[in-house]
């Protein structure tokens, strides 16, 4: 349902259209085989490729053509058997060729589209028009000096992915349901690491508004769009500023703004004012790219398992509920654990531990999941000996506590505690005649029908048995004894 | 001792060989010849240093046994290809004091071969031009005189290695073909130019002008030295995405002089308009030759020939509007600064860009700008399709095709300055070779009657540089051109 | 004409050379006369003919993805105009 905005003159819809740019895994560059490394020395990573010496020539880099493929399969959408590259024409400090080599008619992935789910349960359909390989520019920094700008190319040339979307978003939570999406799928295929403070993923969000189900308003470009947070903030800035604009009678000018994370605002680009002639040709230093159908099918093959299908096996193969699956499937890695923990073994329980314990102190310690010190066979473990009746649910957060801190295994610790649930009828009673002789005002008032007393004895049982009592048991002995 | 500047390659390897002389002696001949060749201009940068050094490390090799393919002989390089630690400048202003921290894969090629550099030859700036006048560092002089004793333009864009191959004071050179830029300054200048098959010669470190167009290129003053010349710049190169993975045959083995039952196109079209009776004689007179040796003469017919400069003048542009962006005083070269960044651009490319260079960056920007971008580059890239299927037609009917290289000889400095137009149908019989990306070869015929010489063009498939080369030693042989410039021939009486 | 003054001065901003008045003057007949010459092109049918952007029949090579390169800030700015710092140095940039 399309997300209205209130204003003066009554409601608004907003349109969204976003192009993300990503950055693609790999070693080296897309045309030259200097490193992609974050946060090098400055203009260390730069071959003499990237530095645009005079007649230094671009060589595709095999890799990242692989996973393009990979990511337009994953998206859903169509690999084209044939694309071209195309140089991009303009000048800019940190674009050293003076122009940029990306593809423009023929892109690597065409048509496609991918499903959003929002808060509201219902899914979504967004549609994908495009994906194209192109080249990152380097980095300008304005803030070393008060006359100058500084450049590093570290960046000049690393290989990105455009994703282009259809204008099928309709609002903040739309858009940051997308870009999570979008994010979520290409961890997955291992395209993108998706790190949007480091900048390997960049939002350009294309905004209007018009009345709902009129015609098309006119857009501004939002760049420079660097988290989930801040696609959300850059939205609700822009529609507010575009219709109050509207309202007071005044025009949208097509434009390109900057977000300012910082102040929370959107403002317009003067140097990117001036109206554009790209002259866009194809780069004759390459080729077009040919790729065969066995290629794409042979890449197709090795595509992992995507967040939308395992959230469907999760909860029809694990019974799992829709909300549990989706937190299990967020990050493959925690998908993966999951599974490892859920072999074989009560996979309700299995999820119940993952999701409320582990991540619970994963998310308070600011670790990941590849980082817990618990690995995914020992909670597995863990939860064997719930199963078990080895421990009770209550000894086992302790475990899990003392596996959390030491790294070991249940069994050890509990071998090692002595914590194994005393299912041994004689000890319990012995127990029980213990607290029934210690307590005999509560037993009487029990016996003349305060039946609530019963948790009581339970409690004094467990503790004298410093848990390891088998409940059940305690229960069942208790009852008799008590009768 | 032999006149060690005269030599060929091929004699003067012989000459290393048997110990008649060394690289060094050699290499000093040589460094002599280009200074009493001052005059001509034909270097922006000359290294004798290197070149002595060079040559005392190959009569090393030689002693040891080592010695490669063409060690101890004495190159000039285009000033478009980058030599490492030696400036490098296209002939521009832009570029001025560039030093590249990089060898160009020819030249490198070159070197690991044995070669001596003598220096970096003058062209017109960024290889655009057939005159060699629109050098920053001045333009080149023909070592052939006019008539009247007055200075000639050496041809273009290659100018500088023509002139001192033919001055003889190198005995070969490198340089580059995007429209001609090999084969009319080899024509002008009386001696052999061989523009290879697109995708040969790596591109790699060759500062670019029109990247679909550009072709490395040897000249030598005969079609042996030639070949021996292209065998080593020629191979693979996995830098260039352009580089066919081929095995370089030897092209020199190819001069067999066998030519029976060869078929021998004759294009209708290239009588064009105005051919001087001279050109047209010189031209009967090679397919006479020709078919002296066992060859045939087919008739063949080339239909686009006349769209092929037009479009040429789209797309040599367009790419070199786009391939010369880089030169905006960033990370290079000139800076000429200004108010803002967008100033010093602006400062910067109008001080660093000669008029021609400029004049075709704007042709280029504007074939490319919106609105005309299908009108101009798009229809030329269709042009340059149906130029490349009439010479796939015509192949069906020959084995290679004979032409006059240029519509005239070398004409005085200053002559065709004033109309562009008239400088660019210098290139009318080259520049379909180069759209079509197919080997040409361009060899000494005769002399006009000014005494100049002409030259005689052999197109072939693209891979069969061998048979041009074939065809080109016949050429070569019948013709006997062993005339001198007259400036070596007056030093000579 | 087909390039005047106007457009002559846009396409030279497109190209950032700066040219004043007179040189757009001078260039605006030259490049109109070279630009005319090649409207010739449109006596040619290319009607169902397809571009050609380059002659070479090869494929397009991949490389390998290593790192085979960079690492040489000292040949990257060796020639800069200005530098500090192993950055690269131009006026501020506005944005
Ligand atoms: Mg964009
Ligand atoms: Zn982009």
């Amino acid at each position: 349902m399309a997300q209205l905005t209130k204003g003066k003159t009554g409601e608004w819809e907003t349109v969204i259209g976003m192009e993300v740019h990503a950055q693609v895994i790999a070693e080296s560059k897309l045309f030259s085989g200097a490193s992609t490394k974050f946060g090098a020395d400055p203009n260390s990573q730069v071959s003499l490729v990237d530095a645009a010496m005079p007649g230094m020539l671009p060589v595709l880099n095999e890799h990242v053509v692989e996973q393009a493929i990979k990511t337009g399969l994953g998206i859903n959408s169509k690999v084209n058997r044939t694309s071209v590259f195309a140089r991009k024409n303009y000048f800019y400090p940190d674009l050293p060729q003076g122009y940029q080599i990306s593809q423009f008619d023929k892109p690597i992935v065409g048509e496609g589209k991918i499903e959003i789910d929002l808060k509201d349960g219902t899914v979504k359909e967004i549609g994908i028009t495009r994906m194209h390989l192109e080249q990152d520019a380097g980095k300008s920094l304005h803030d070393q000096h008060p006359t100058k700008s500084y450049v590093d190319l570290n960046r000049s040339g690393c290989a990105l992915m455009e994703i282009v979307s259809e204008p099928d978003i309709r609002g903040p939570e739309e858009a940051a349901a997308y870009i999570s999406k979008l994010r979520m799928i290409l961890r997955y295929l291992g395209t993108c690491d998706g790190n949007m403070d480091e900048g390997s993923m960049r939002a350009d969000v294309n905004i209007s508004v018009r009345k709902p189900g009129g015609e098309l308003g006119t857009r501004a470009e939002i760049k420079n769009v660097n988290s989930v947070k801040a696609v959300q903030q850059s939205i609700d800035f822009e529609v507010a500023r575009q219709i109050e604009i509207l309202e007071d009678g005044g025009e949208i000018k097509q434009e390109t703004r900057l977000w300012d994370p910082d102040k929370n605002e959107t403002r317009s680009m003067r140097s990117k004012e001036e109206a554009h002639d790209y002259r866009y040709f194809p780069d004759p230093d390459l080729l077009p790219l040919e790729l065969s159908q066995e290629q794409i099918d042979a890449i197709k093959k090795t595509l992992p398992e995507l967040p939308d299908e395992k959230k469907h096996r999760f909860i029809g193969e694990f019974g799992l509920s829709a909300y549990d699956a989706s937190v299990l499937i967020a990050e493959r890695s925690r998908a993966d654990y999951y599974e490892t923990v859920a072999k074989d073994r009560d996979a309700k329980l299995a999820a119940n531990w993952v999701i409320n314990e582990l991540l619970g102190i994963l998310n308070k310690n600011d670790q990941d999941i590849l980082d817990a010190p618990i690995k995914a066979e020992q909670l597995g473990g863990l939860i064997s000996l719930i199963s078990d009746n080895t421990i009770s649910g209550k000894i086992a957060k302790d475990v899990f506590a003392e596996m959390y801190k030491t790294g070991n295994d249940a069994a050890a610790i509990v071998e090692e505690k002595g914590l194994k649930q005393v299912t041994d009828t004689d000890a319990i009673e012995a127990v029980i005649d213990e607290v029934i002789a210690e307590n005999p005002d509560n037993v009487a008032a029990y016996q003349g029908g305060k039946d609530k007393l019963f948790g009581f004895f339970v409690g004094q049982v467990m503790k004298k048995s410093q848990g390891k009592a088998n409940p059940a048991a305690v229960n069942e002995l208790l009852k008799k004894k008590l009768s | 001792m032999t006149n060690l500047t005269h030599m060929s390659i091929a004699d003067a390897l012989k000459g290393l060989e048997s110990k008649d002389f060394t690289a060094v002696e050699l290499a000093q001949a040589h460094i002599d010849a280009v200074a009493a060749a001052k005059d001509l201009n034909a270097f922006v940068t000359e290294t004798p240093e290197i070149a002595l050094k060079q040559a005392k490390e190959s009569d090393k090799r030689r002693s040891a046994g080592k010695a490669g393919a063409l060690d101890g002989i004495p190159l000039a390089i285009k000033d478009l290809f980058c030599t490492k630690g030696v400036q490098t400048t296209a002939s521009s202003h832009i570029l001025e004091g560039f030093i590249p921290q990089y060898e160009s894969t020819v030249t490198a090629n070159l070197f690991a071969d044995g070669a001596v550099m003598l220096g970096k030859t003058n062209l017109d700036e960024f290889a655009m031009g057939s005159s060699n006048t629109t050098s920053y560092f001045g333009n080149v002089v023909n070592p052939w005189k006019g008539a009247d004793g007055k200075d000639l333009v050496p041809g273009g864009s290659s100018g500088g290695s023509a002139a001192i191959v033919a001055a003889r004071g190198a005995m070969g050179a490198t340089g580059t073909d995007t429209g001609g830029s090999i084969r009319q300054p080899a024509s002008f200048c009386g001696i052999i130019g061989m523009k290879p098959t697109y995708g040969r010669c790596s591109r790699w470190g060759v500062v670019a002008f029109a990247s679909s167009l550009d072709h490395p290129g040897p000249f030598a003053r005969s079609v042996e030295d030639c070949a021996l010349l292209l065998n080593s710049m020629a191979g693979h190169d996995p830098k260039d995405s352009t580089s066919a993975q081929r095995d370089v045959p030897d092209f020199a083995a190819a001069l067999t002089g066998d030519i029976k039952g060869l078929k021998i196109g004759i294009p209708k079209e290239y009588h064009a308009d105005g051919m001087s009776d001279e050109i047209e004689k010189l031209w009967q007179q090679g397919m006479d030759w020709l078919k002296e040796s066992g060859a045939e003469a087919v008739e063949i017919s080339l239909p686009h020939t006349k769209y092929s400069l037009p479009a040429y003048y789209i797309i040599a542009p367009a790419e070199a509007s786009s391939n010369l962006a880089r030169y905006d005083g960033v990370r290079y070269g000139l800076r000429e600064d200004g108010e803002d960044l967008r100033e010093m651009y602006e400062n910067t490319r109008a001080a660093g860009f000669g008029d021609e260079v400029k004049r075709r960056i704007m042709i280029g920007t504007y074939a490319l700008s919106a609105g005309y971008y299908d009108a101009y580059y798009i229809k030329a890239q269709k042009v340059r399709r149906l130029i490349l299927e009439d010479f796939d037609k015509a192949f069906e009917q020959c084995d290679a095709i004979l032409t006059p290289t240029t519509p005239s000889a070398a004409f005085p400095i200053g002559e065709n300055e004033d109309d562009p137009i008239k400088m660019y149908l210098n290139d009318i019989f080259t520049v379909t070779a180069n759209l079509a990306g197919i080997p040409a070869l361009s060899v000494p015929a005769g002399l006009d009657a000014n005494g100049l010489p002409l030259g005689l063009q052999i197109i072939t498939k693209a891979w069969d540089e061998e048979t041009a080369f074939k065809v080109g030693g016949v050429i070569e042989e019948k013709a006997g051109f062993t005339a001198l410039p007259q400036t070596l021939a007056q030093k000579a009486a | 004409m087909s390039m005047d003054k106007k457009t002559v001065r846009k396409v030279a901003g497109l190209a950032r050379i700066k040219m004043d008045d007179a040189e757009l003057e001078t260039m605006a007949p030259q490049l109109s006369k070279i630009i005319d010459w090649i409207e010739q092109l449109s006596e040619v049918n290319t009607d169902n003919v397809k571009p050609l952007a380059n002659v070479v029949s090869i494929d397009l090579p991949l490389r390998e993805d290593k790192i085979t390169d960079g690492d040489c800030a000292d040949k990257v700015l060796t020639n800069a105009p200005e530098e500090v710092q192993n950055f690269f140095v131009v006026s501020k940039i506005v944005e």
